[in-house]
């Protein structure tokens, strides 16, 4: 699949309006809504717009995301004061900086092995960095604790999401803008422009005088980085982290909210996860039961099918059919119809 | 030193048993350039299958009304019993990969991100039937009732028969005669040329389709002997099939995609280090053999470190 990244710049109006909306969304919708729903998919579109912003910009598919965001979420939970795990009882703002850089450092180191090897290989070297790190949190119970870390301290912004959902919610929001915002940013930057080089014409760039690995090694680290953010506001999110939540599932849910969204415009991140929240919350509830093979408890078999249809009809996801979808609608096929002559009736 | 040979004979035995499995998904990578994410899930439908076929048609309805309390099933199970699930399961996962690759994977060849995904989806559905319809407890294939539990090696070592001799034996004959198939057939004569041009072998007039499917057919059956010996040596549940998609994973990374040498290196190197450092991983009164994983990763690492595309790799 050869990347086919839309060129086309998000519009400004379109994201203050989508912003806007979002920001008065607490007072429009339910608080079950609001949490179970927006906020997560806010920060599972994080998630998934590192794995985008890889995939697009460097051509590199990576299932390691889920793996960085295991480290950065477990590395919080480590650090501060909580049931299970090392306890060290850190200021939650100082064990957030702690996690993020822990994250971005492992992240560097993960990217400089993988860098060098390319498309369906760094997919498969990426792939057993995650599992091998859900391996190794659900073998090292010191540092995972025994059925997960639970009542994480959380930081004094995000409130008590017990009793009240919203702080959290804005919280995630403002974070999820700042990094659409940043990659965007970063991607027209002289390192964006060189990282999409490097995707398109690696050997033409090494001849320009690139350093091509270290390119890529960078670009993987800026994806940690985005992909810890999302690690530790799913602490945030649900309080607790266990190395269940880390596992080859969560990896592939990831990717899938990214297919789902496309994986070629970083926009699809949260198209993607809002359609998979909506999903993972309401097709219980409409879901026909067919025997054992399809029913309220057979989500994933729900998911992978449509993530089945995703792969097969539209390799640039629901955000690929829109745009062909605007682009019929731009450009009629046939010459517009002669205007009627407005007929008048006395 | 009987801790040794032992702790060397399961590593040899899961060595095996990697073999088996990754050397299915390293052919078919070879020649097609297809990573099949599904292959966990055929190992684990195989095991399924053939346990299903094995409880159907050989279990003794008479005997304790099917419910045994010590634990233990009693009834006993012929050789045919443990041999015609064999090979049943495996044909049956041998034309699933066929039916998979020709419906889900024929008409979109090269695009191999795009096929590694749809191979990915179809894992998750598969994963979740098995789940749905034999449910999450772990279910063993019985082994046939006149093989001996154990053997005794010289030395006083003790070890499981099945696992030592019939795993063992099972790796051995399947290299082999993978080994013949690739190198004196010419069948594998095609696929040696199509894994080093493609297009050169499609335009001399050979169909090239027919030998993808034989190729798929072959890997595919591979996944499925390897989901029944498996499910005879370690177990059948959920999980697994993520398990042993990852140690092919590991295995071919190690390796080299495509090489079968590779394939064979990278299961020894995997089944050894994990087998020792579950055991040696002792330094005094510090117990690290939690950490056994890491041991793992640093071989990946350092193999990737020196070559990046595997022992035996060779550039696509």
């Amino acid at each position: 699949m050869n990347p086919i990244v839309s060129t086309k710049r998000f519009s400004w109006p379109a994201l203050i309006v989508v912003v806007a909306l979002a920001a008065i969304a607490p007072l429009l919708v339910s608080d079950f809504f609001l949490n179970s729903i927006l906020t997560k998919a806010l920060w599972l579109g994080i998630a998934a717009a590192s794995l985008i912003f890889l995939a697009a910009y460097a051509g590199m598919v990576s299932l390691g995301q889920v793996g960085i965001y295991g480290i950065a979420g477990m590395a919080y939970a480590n650090l501060v004061l909580a049931d299970g795990g090392a306890g060290a009882a850190w200021n939650p703002y100082l064990a957030l900086i702690g996690a993020l850089v822990i994250a971005t450092v492992v992240g560097l180191g993960f990217g400089w092995i993988a860098a060098r090897s390319e498309g369906i290989y760094f997919l498969m070297i990426t792939l057993a960095f995650s599992v091998l790190v859900y391996y190794f949190f659900s073998q090292v119970t010191g540092l995972s604790g025994f059925g997960g870390i639970n009542s994480v301290d959380l930081p004094g912004v995000v409130g008590s999401p017990e009793t009240d959902p919203v702080p959290r919610y804005f919280l995630t929001l403002v974070v999820a803008v700042l990094v659409f915002l940043g990659l965007g940013a970063l991607s027209r930057t002289a390192f964006g422009l060189g990282m999409q080089g490097v995707r398109d014409e690696p050997a033409r760039m090494r001849a320009l005088g690139f350093d091509v690995t270290r390119h890529r090694t960078l670009a993987f680290g800026v994806a940690a980085f985005v992909a810890g953010v999302a690690g530790v506001l799913s602490v945030f999110y649900n309080t607790r982290i266990t190395p269940g939540s880390i596992n080859l599932a969560q990896t592939i849910d990831v990717l899938i909210v990214a297919v789902i969204g496309g994986l070629y415009r970083l926009e699809g991140a949260w198209v993607g996860a809002l359609t998979y929240a909506l999903i993972d919350n309401y097709s219980r509830e409409w879901v026909p039961e067919v025997g054992n093979v399809l029913g309220p408890a057979r989500f994933n078999t729900l998911i992978g099918v449509l993530f089945l249809i995703i792969v097969l009809a539209s390799p640039g996801g629901l955000i690929g059919i829109w745009d062909s979808l605007m682009a019929k609608v731009r450009t009629p096929r046939r010459a517009p119809a002669p205007k009627p002559v407005p007929q008048t009736i006395e | 030193m009987n801790q040794f040979v032992t702790v060397t004979l399961n590593g040899l035995t899961l060595a095996a048993l990697y073999f088996v499995v990754a050397s299915g998904f390293t052919l078919i990578f070879g020649l097609m350039r297809v990573v099949n994410m599904a292959h966990g899930a055929l190992y684990l439908l195989g095991g399924y299958i053939a346990l299903e076929i094995q409880t159907r048609w050989f279990e003794d309805e008479g005997s304790g009304l099917g419910l045994s309390l010590s634990g233990a099933s009693d009834t006993e199970y012929s050789v045919f019993a443990w041999f015609v699930p064999l090979v049943l399961a495996t044909l049956i996962i041998g034309v699933l990969g066929v039916v998979l690759q020709q419906v889900f994977l024929r008409w979109n060849q090269g695009q191999d991100l795009r096929q590694a995904l749809i191979t990915i989806a179809l894992s998750v559905i598969l994963a979740d039937q098995m789940l749905a319809y034999w449910g999450g407890i772990s279910k063993d294939i019985a082994a046939p009732s006149a093989w001996p539990t154990s053997i005794t090696l010289p030395g006083d070592v003790r070890f499981g028969f099945f696992r030592g001799v019939v795993v063992l034996a099972a790796a051995l004959i399947i290299g082999l005669g993978l080994y013949l198939i690739i190198k004196r057939t010419r069948f594998g004569k095609i696929v040696r040329a199509g894994v080093d041009d493609r297009d050169m072998v499609s335009a001399l007039g050979i169909n090239v389709n027919r030998v993808f499917i034989g190729m798929f057919f072959l890997g595919a059956m591979l996944a499925g002997i390897g989901g029944v010996l498996g499910g005879t040596m370690i177990s059948l549940a959920p999980g697994q099939d993520t398990a042993f998609l990852l140690n092919s994973l590991i295995v071919v990374i190690i390796g080299g995609m495509g090489s079968l040498g590779g394939a064979a290196i990278g299961a020894l190197a995997l089944g050894l280090v994990d087998a020792y450092a579950d055991v040696y991983l002792v330094f005094g009164d510090v117990d690290l053999t939690n950490y056994s994983i890491i041991v793992t990763f640093a071989l990946l690492v350092g193999v990737l470190a020196v070559r990046p595309l595997g022992l035996f790799g060779r550039p696509a």
